[in-house]
């Protein structure tokens, strides 16, 4: 088996030791860095997310393999050309106002982290106009809105009319999710993504990154 | 001799709370709230400010525990007694707060409005094995800044038994405290005779948000029982072990119950549960698993070690329908509930991981509930010794349909469940139509709601009452209510 094949197994089965030690053997074998990074490590990632889409594997082994993936990009940064780690986009995510629900939207964002996303956690009880300036400020995307009350989900609303209102809507989409919201109501706010749960969620948000 | 369930040795409980303890002690909680943070280092905490961090020594802890009372009671609208929170007691009270409702017509799981929850109102008056009516969904017809007391008001105005509610804002809590005065009459006969019950709910791990924090304030002042309800979830939020979870949960509580009592001693609370475990396939907190309600029945043994009343989550289902798994995790519930003694047991007639309701629901669970209770009643002696008379009764009349002890102990000995749970031949069921479980619900929840009797609350206080919801309505941008008051 070659190195590329062994560093995207060991990704998957979530072992950083073997990650990195297999890393700084490929460089130093002359593996290019950005070739480890391709055929190795996102590799094993991809791997890993299709089997989570699938529901072979659960939320645990995902974390692990991100993990390992980690610890093989922290052999790999030094070497990578000036750019650095390429990311999948870059995502601003937060629980609307006035709700402190914040698990589902953490599992989002250590999903999304660990399928190569930059996430932006604004945390909980966040106003309409912090959504829309940050996502300005790092130059997002996505804005991720989550919601757990019935009372909150309707300032989800807000964030997309102000998106409209400061004329970014091409350049970032908002998508929603949390218990109460259904994709019909996600439509009728006019979001431009939702997902029911945090697997979903990262397939919408490549989509939504790939129309931006 | 009443029959009673114990999943945790003595040792283990007490090292169960003094672990808690430690916890409090040396990591302590977050609050984010400066007032309560200033009362918890007013009365000894050790305050971090930057971090909004306050440690609670032991003999804080001890004081709170001292402070807080052993038993309490709750009262309907007309000022009798419902509840004695105290010893081996069980009242239920139908799941709280529910988003959807399983429409008994289609089956579909939708947004309530104030029809359905009129209709549920009224329900619960109806069923005698739920002590309390609790704020069971959120009617969609209301702008949202009123929906926490709209249902409050609902619920008042339909129905006259306590009711177990809660706010999802700070704000929300001076309206709700109004429309309870406007029920009650005056400050001091709600204090009196409390009418309702607030959940609060620390956020795991070993914090409180400034929303719940100031409501579980608010009502120790106002002399408004609360339940606290930590929520931790295990493998997650929580060691994956029960005890470890046992342990953070009863940290989690504790800290509620010192914040309460400082605020006001004597506040009236119960040792609320939600911890649940977490299920990493569907990334979900299961109700009906097993382990959450171990979990809720060892919080109640812990609890009842500390001399308090209890509540926890339980008898209720994750099923997204009126299926067998809404039965078999409803039923299993109640029965563990009942055994362990939880002296709230909050759950009834919810559905999909606390996110439904269903009327339907709530009559079969109510059987279940029945069941619980008649089984907890145990098995006593009636009569029977010596045994022989009565068998020599039997031997000569040929049966004991009639007989003077029969007459005086059938009611005693043997519950006969509503027309929901079929026990008739299946010659005679297929005359009657064949009904399906679901059949059967809709036609007692159709039922029950025609047979429903106006609540026995005061016309001036209903009308204080309609004044004041009124008056939150408008403020929120709402000119009328959806909603008539009936003489
Ligand atoms: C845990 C919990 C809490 C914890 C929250 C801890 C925390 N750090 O978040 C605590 C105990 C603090 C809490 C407090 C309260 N809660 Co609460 N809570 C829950 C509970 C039981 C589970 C939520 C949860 O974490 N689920 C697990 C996660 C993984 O699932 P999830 O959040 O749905 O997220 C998934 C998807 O929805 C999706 N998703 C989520 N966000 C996003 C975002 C995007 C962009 C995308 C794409 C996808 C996505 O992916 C996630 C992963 O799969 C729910 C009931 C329920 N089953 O939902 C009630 C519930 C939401 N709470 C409720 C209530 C009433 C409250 C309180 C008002 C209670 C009180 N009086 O104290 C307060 C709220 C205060 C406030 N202003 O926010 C009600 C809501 C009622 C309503 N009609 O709105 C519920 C439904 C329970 C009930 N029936 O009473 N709660």
């Amino acid at each position: 088996m070659d190195l590329l094949t062994r560093i995207a197994n060991e990704v998957r089965a979530g072992e950083p030791d073997a990650v990195r030690a297999l890393a700084a053997e490929a460089l130093a074998a002359g593996v290019a860095p950005a070739e480890v990074l391709r055929g190795g490590l996102i590799a094993g990632m991809t791997v890993v997310g299709d089997a989570f889409r699938l529901r072979e594997i659960f939320l645990p082994d995902v974390l692990l393999a991100a993990r390992a993936m980690q610890s093989g990009l922290e052999v790999l940064r030094p070497q990578l050309a000036a750019g650095g780690v390429p990311t999948a986009g870059r995502v601003v995510l937060g629980t609307v106002r006035g709700d402190l629900h914040d698990i589902g939207k953490n599992l989002v964002g250590i999903l999304l982290g660990g399928a190569g996303f930059d996430v932006i956690d604004l945390g909980v009880d966040v106003p309409p106009e912090r959504f829309v300036d940050s996502a300005v400020e790092h130059g997002a995307a996505v804005i991720g809105i989550s919601a757990l009350l019935t009372t909150t989900m309707v300032g989800m609303r807000e964030v997309v009319a102000l998106v409209r209102e400061r004329g970014l809507a091409d350049r970032i989409k908002v998508i929603v999710g949390g218990a109460p919201l259904t994709e019909a109501f996600a439509r009728e706010i006019g979001a431009d993504g939702y997902a029911y749960d945090a697997a979903s969620a990262v397939g919408r948000v490549k989509q939504l990154v790939g129309a931006a | 001799m009443r029959p009673t369930l114990c999943l945790l040795e003595d040792p283990l409980a007490e090292r169960i709370v003094s672990e808690a303890r430690d916890v409090l002690a040396t990591l302590g909680v977050e609050v984010h709230h400066d007032g309560v943070l200033n009362l918890l280092a007013d009365h000894g905490a050790d305050v971090d400010r930057a971090a909004r961090r306050a440690r609670l020594p032991a003999a804080l802890v001890d004081r709170a525990l001292a402070a807080v009372p052993h038993a309490f009671r709750l009262f309907d609208a007309a000022g009798e007694p419902t509840h004695d929170f105290s010893g081996w007691n069980v009242h239920f009270t139908p799941g709280s707060a529910a988003i959807r409702l399983l429409d008994g017509a289609t089956g579909a799981l939708r947004a309530p409005v104030t029809a359905d929850y009129v209709r549920y109102a009224r329900l619960v008056a109806g069923l005698p094995h739920y002590a309390a009516q609790s704020t069971a969904f959120i009617p969609a017809d209301v702008p949202a800044a009123i929906s926490d007391s709209y249902r409050l008001f609902l619920s008042l105005l339909h129905g006259e038994k306590p009711v177990i509610t809660g706010a999802f804002t700070a704000e929300a809590f001076a309206v709700m405290h109004d429309l309870l005065l406007a029920a009650r009459g005056s400050d001091a006969a709600l204090r009196e005779r409390p009418l309702a019950l607030f959940t609060c709910c620390p956020t795991s791990p070993l914090q409180w948000s400034e929303a719940t924090v100031s409501n579980l304030v608010d009502c120790a002042r106002a002399g408004i029982p609360v339940e606290v309800v930590a929520v931790p979830f295990s493998g997650f939020l929580a060691p994956v072990t029960l005890v470890g979870t046992l342990v953070q949960h009863a940290a989690e509580n504790l800290s509620g119950v010192v914040i309460a009592q400082l605020a006001a001693p004597g506040t009236s609370l119960l040792w609320g549960c939600s911890a649940a475990i977490f299920d990493i396939r569907t990334e979900t907190a299961p109700l009906g698993a097993v382990e959450t309600m171990m979990l809720a029945c060892g919080a109640n043994e812990v609890g009842r070690r500390l001399g308090m009343p209890t509540q926890a989550y339980i008898a209720l289902s994750d099923a997204k329908a009126l299926d067998a798994q809404a039965g078999l995790e409803t039923g299993a519930g109640a029965v563990l509930a009942a055994l362990s003694g939880i002296n709230s047991v909050s759950g009834p007639g919810m559905l999909d991981l606390e996110n439904a309701q269903s009327l339907e629901k709530l009559v079969v669970d109510h059987e279940a509930c029945g069941m619980a209770l008649r089984l907890v009643a145990g098995i006593e002696p009636r009569d029977d010794f010596p045994a022989r008379p009565l068998l020599e009764e039997l031997l000569r009349e040929k049966h004991l349909l009639i007989a003077a002890h029969t007459r005086r102990h059938l009611a005693g000995q043997i519950r006969f469940p509503g027309p929901v749970i079929d026990r008739a031949p299946e010659a005679r069921w297929q005359e009657e139509g064949a009904l399906t479980l679901g059949a059967r619900a809709t036609r007692e929840v159709e039922r029950i709601v025609a047979a429903w009797q106006p609540s026995r609350l005061g016309d001036d206080a209903k009308r204080a009452l309609l004044r004041r919801m009124e008056a939150a309505a408008r403020a929120a941008g709402l000119d009328a209510l959806p909603v008539r008051v009936e003489a």
